[in-house]
């Protein structure tokens, strides 16, 4: 059975703002499926007593102090922009989402 | 779309409301939340960014120890358990607002749980249960431009700016509150008031809901008695105390009247219009599995160290409940008169001018009476009426020298809060002053004794109360502005009678 389904593709695509054709759902079902299917032969190996690793490094409260450091200049920071105006990011508009988070 | 809304009794009469509530609050710390620009409002665009903050390739964010302080103290000041390990999460969405395409939050593991903020309405203690407390990053501000720049396709165009972007941002989730029947929309304000109140106690937030420091989501569903919780709305947009309880109304109004026709509500979001109090549906959301939330690999876990902990929560300032007890004490209210004084906002108003040297009771006459009213009338918050407490007690000072009687003090007020400057100046300017000049004054009396005699043969024969007629003629004579009792005790001497 394979790991992932085109729809599930389909929808990923889609929540990525991806327009793929249908030949490319097909190409990447296929490809994603290869990569899950490896990945879950991880999880084969993994027992219960091993919890999921989502750090490499054994470290907590790495903290820094509320002290301001410089920033960048809007030039600066707009200058990878592929397009600005009025000093702001300029960037297509996604329809029916007027709302942020 | 015009639909007879039923009537709201009608409503709470045959259906029970279930709401929840989630406030976001954007910490008063210095800088962001994993970097060092700086969080100060209204900056020109994109002047507070860096490469963290922008999500440039290879930059890492650092968590801001003063936020994860603040959030712990919120947390205990709610009396939630605090996580001895916690991570961050990445909420994964595709849109302009976050540059990176994913917002720093917490997930299944945020910071602090299971507490309960108590909050007082219709004199009842309501015990408000709080899920989750976690923290999360705040967003850029997307403005949409269109036909109005002139482009033939600018519709299609957003202009993004990130200096907000960043900002330490903490969610507060109660759990679903029922059983509060007619009562829903009172007590999801006076939970946000108390919020606001605490958080602002503890000294880590303006919350100021105008500008968006403050930012409440309601959610709302009605029930059958008896019956299993209906589904519910989210209605965001709601950006005053007073919208909290006007959403909460309207949407038990708007689903009333769906569930009444035989309908099905849609669980979806909806939106808040401060204008005419309507709720209209927003965007679909996606769902939590859309976010795709996973473990934040860039930042390491918390590990709040229980001897911090300790010291934080023995650290706490003494908060609006407990200070409002002890108030209420000092000013010899009854429950019930404090209530309306928490109900009217007027709390720290009144400890303020109380502070400036005015007594409790006129301090509370003031605010609960002349300045309530306008504040009701013109549908804003008695704290931003206009008047500061010190201008209050200023006034009052007027009325206790004895320059102002009440109704000119009134009248002064009035002049207060539609800024025309302080009480003396407008005092001053209005040539509003009692008469205390008692030369002036006996001429009035006589003039209004010589006017009037029978009325003063009356007096003389011992009718004292018949001396209402000569104040009122007096007060004409000398438009309003002498002290009533001054000027009733200075009829009587001319007339030889005791008062």
């Amino acid at each position: 059975m394979a790991a992932i389904s085109r729809e599930e593709v389909a929808h990923l695509a889609r929540l990525s703002r991806l327009a793929v054709t249908e030949e490319e759902l097909d190409m990447f079902a296929g490809q994603l499926d290869v990569i899950l299917q490896a990945v879950a032969q991880v999880g084969e190996v993994a027992a219960a007593d091993i919890p999921p690793t989502s750090h490499s490094v054994p470290l907590t409260n790495i903290f820094r102090e509320d002290v301001v450091t410089p920033c960048l200049t809007p030039q600066e920071a707009l200058s990878g922009a592929p397009d600005a105006e009025d000093q702001r990011f300029r960037v297509p508009r996604i329809l029916t989402e007027d709302v942020a988070s | 779309m015009t639909t007879t809304l039923p009537a709201y009794d009608e409503v709470v009469a045959r259906y029970e409301p279930v709401i929840g509530l989630e406030t976001h609050v954007e910490l008063g710390t210095n800088t962001k939340m994993w970097c060092g620009c700086p969080t100060d409002f209204g900056g020109e665009p994109n002047t507070r960014v860096c490469p963290v903050c922008l999500g440039l390739p290879g930059s890492l964010p650092v968590a801001n120890k003063a936020a994860i302080e603040a959030i712990i103290r919120i947390g205990l000041a709610l009396n939630c358990s605090i996580a001895e390990w916690c991570r961050f999460a990445r909420k994964n969405y595709f849109y302009p607002d976050m540059p990176k395409n994913f917002q720093i939050s917490q997930y299944d593991e945020p910071i602090c749980v299971d507490g309960y903020l108590d909050v007082e309405v219709g004199g009842e203690t309501v015990r408000i249960e709080i899920e989750r407390v976690h923290l999360e990053e705040d967003t850029g501000k997307t403005l949409h431009v269109g036909g109005a720049t002139g482009r033939i396709h600018g519709a299609t165009e957003s202009l993004v700016d990130y200096n907000r972007a960043g900002i330490p941002l903490v969610e507060i989730v109660t759990k679903p509150i029922p059983g509060t029947g007619a009562l829903a929309p009172e007590v999801a304000r006076a939970y946000v008031t108390e919020l606001r109140d605490v958080i602002r106690t503890l000294g880590v937030s303006d919350v100021r809901m105008e500008e968006g420091s403050l930012r409440c989501d309601v959610n709302t569903s009605l029930n059958l008695p008896g019956a299993e919780w209906g589904t519910r709305t989210e209605t965001k947009n709601v950006n005053s105390l007073r919208s909290v309880e006007r959403a909460v109304r309207s949407e038990m109004l708007r689903q009333a009247s769906v569930l009444d026709a035989g309908g099905r509500i849609t669980q979806e979001t909806r939106h808040f219009h401060e204008d005419t109090g309507d709720t209209t549906p927003g965007r679909s959301k996606e769902t939590a599995t859309d976010y795709r939330y996973f473990p934040e690999p860039d930042l390491v876990p918390i590990a709040p160290d229980p001897a911090w902990v300790a010291e934080l929560k023995a650290a706490l300032p003494e908060l609006p409940r407990v200070h409002r007890r002890r108030l209420q004490q000092q000013w010899g209210l009854s429950d019930l008169d404090m209530q309306s004084v928490l109900n009217a906002g007027a709390v720290e108003l009144i400890e303020a001018t109380v502070a400036a040297g005015t007594t409790p009771a006129a301090a509370r006459k003031w605010w609960l009476g002349e300045l309530s009213r306008r504040a009701n009338e013109s549908g804003v918050e008695l704290a931003e009426i206009g008047a500061t407490p010190a201008q209050v007690a200023e006034l009052q000072g007027l009325v206790d020298a004895g320059k102002l009687n009440d109704k000119m003090a009134r009248t002064v007020l009035e002049g207060v809060v539609d800024g025309e400057g302080s009480p003396t100046e407008i005092m001053t300017n209005r040539g509003l002053e009692v008469v205390s000049d008692t030369g002036a004054l006996t001429v009035a009396v006589d003039e209004a004794i010589a006017a009037n005699p029978a009325i003063a043969d009356k007096i003389r024969s011992g009718k004292v109360a018949a001396v209402g007629a000569l104040v009122g003629a007096v007060m004409k004579t000398t438009r309003g502005q002498a002290d009533a009792k001054t000027l009733r005790e200075l009829i009587l001497e001319r007339l030889g009678v005791q008062g």
